[in-house]
C-alpha cells in the first residue's frame, strides 16, 4: 500500500503525517484518548461523532484540546 | 436544619464551595484536597494537548466525574471571540453545557473586560450554554450579566490568586440584594475567614483555587474551608446581631452580691 503524507498545522506547528486520515486514526497515531478531547478542524469544532467521516488533508488546521489543571 | 443546597440553573450541589484544579503541588494532593473539601463541582482549563510528552498522566485520572461536576472555564482569554470559541470547545470535550466565563482585560490585575464579558454571555447563551461569569464586583455589572441570560453571577472578592480577601464587602452584599441568580464570590480568597465573611455576606457559594492549592497543606485548608463556607452559610441564615457602640451586659445587672 502506497500512503501518501500530508502536511498540517496541528496546535500550531507544521506536522506531515501520512495522509488523508480521518480524525479519529489520526488521534490514534498519536495516542491520544478520543474521549477526553475536542477538537476544532479548519476552525470548525467537531463533534465528537463526526471524528470517524471527518478527513485530515494537506494544508488543513487542527486545533486539539483537553482539559488541564484551572481555576 | 432543612437541606440548604445550592441550586444553579435547576441543578442541585451539595456543596456551597467550588474549588480549582489548578496550581496543585501533584494530582495525587488534587484528588486528597478535593476529597477533604466536600465540594461537588470543580472547574478546569482547556489547554492545547500536549503532543511532545504523552506520557503525562491526565488530570482526569485524578477526578471521580461520577461524584464531580466539571465546569471548563475560559480563561487566559481576552476578547469575546476567543472565549466563545474556548466556551464550545470545553463543551465538545466535557460532559455539560456549562462554562465558567472568563474575558480578561488586563495581564496584571486579571480583571475582567465587562463589556466583552456580556457581549459574551449573551452570545453563549443563545447557543444554549449554562453561563457563570466573573466579573468585577460591581452591582450594575451583575445585573446587565444576568439580563444577558447568566445563570450565576460570580464577582470576585479580590484579584485572581491575590489573598486578599473581600475588598469591598458592601458590593457583595448589594449584589446579592440585587441578584435573582446565585451569587458565587470567585477569587481573592486567602483564608478560611475570607470564605465565612463571604458567605456572611450572603453569598451563596465560593469559589477558589490558589487559597487551598497554594496552601502549604492544601488537604488540611480545603478542609478548613469546608467548615469556613458552612460556618458562614449558617451564620448568614441564623441573622447576626446588629452592631452597637457600646457595650450590653448578658449577666443580669440585678441581684448582684453586696449591693
Amino acid at each position: 500500500m502506497f500512503n501518501k503524507s500530508v502536511n498540517i498545522t496541528l496546535n500550531g506547528d507544521p506536522l506531515d503525517v501520512p495522509g488523508p486520515v480521518s480524525v479519529t486514526a489520526l488521534l490514534e497515531s498519536l495516542a491520544i484518548d478520543v474521549r477526553r478531547v475536542a477538537v476544532e478542524h479548519n476552525l470548525v469544532i467537531l463533534k465528537r461523532a463526526t471524528f470517524d467521516q471527518t478527513l485530515v488533508r494537506e494544508g488543513d488546521t487542527l486545533e486539539i484540546v483537553n482539559f488541564v489543571g484551572g481555576g | 436544619m432543612a437541606a440548604d443546597h445550592l441550586v444553579i440553573a435547576g441543578k442541585e450541589f451539595q456543596s456551597r464551595l467550588i474549588i480549582g484544579t489548578g496550581k496543585y503541588p501533584s494530582n495525587a494532593v488534587m484528588a486528597k484536597a478535593h476529597e477533604a473539601s466536600g465540594a461537588d463541582m470543580v472547574t478546569v482549563a482547556v489547554r492545547r494537548v500536549n503532543l511532545s510528552d504523552r506520557t503525562k498522566e491526565s488530570l482526569l485520572d485524578y477526578i471521580d466525574t461520577s461524584k464531580m461536576f466539571l465546569l471548563p472555564n475560559t480563561a487566559g482569554c481576552y476578547s469575546t471571540d476567543e472565549a466563545v470559541r474556548t466556551a464550545q470547545l470545553g463543551r465538545e470535550a466535557g460532559l455539560s453545557n456549562w462554562v465558567k466565563l472568563e474575558v480578561i482585560g488586563d495581564e496584571k490585575t486579571l480583571f475582567p473586560d465587562n463589556e466583552q464579558l456580556v457581549e459574551a454571555t449573551r452570545i453563549l447563551v443563545r447557543d444554549g450554554f449554562v453561563v457563570l461569569p466573573y466579573t468585577t464586583d460591581d452591582p450594575i455589572v451583575c445585573r446587565k450579566l444576568e439580563d444577558a441570560g447568566a445563570a450565576a453571577v460570580m464577582p470576585l472578592g479580590a484579584p485572581i490568586g491575590s489573598g486578599l480577601g473581600i475588598q469591598n464587602p458592601n458590593n457583595i452584599r448589594i449584589i446579592r440584594e440585587f441578584s435573582r441568580v446565585p451569587v458565587i464570590v470567585d477569587a481573592g480568597v486567602g483564608t478560611a475567614s475570607d470564605a465565612a465573611f463571604a458567605m456572611e455576606l450572603g453569598a451563596d457559594a465560593v469559589l477558589m483555587n490558589t487559597a487551598i492549592a497554594g496552601a502549604q497543606d492544601p488537604v488540611a485548608m480545603a478542609e478548613a474551608m469546608k467548615h469556613a463556607v458552612r460556618a458562614g452559610r449558617l451564620a448568614y441564615k441564623a441573622g447576626r446581631i446588629p452592631r452597637k457602640m457600646y457595650a450590653t451586659a448578658s449577666s443580669p445587672v440585678e441581684g448582684l452580691v453586696g449591693r
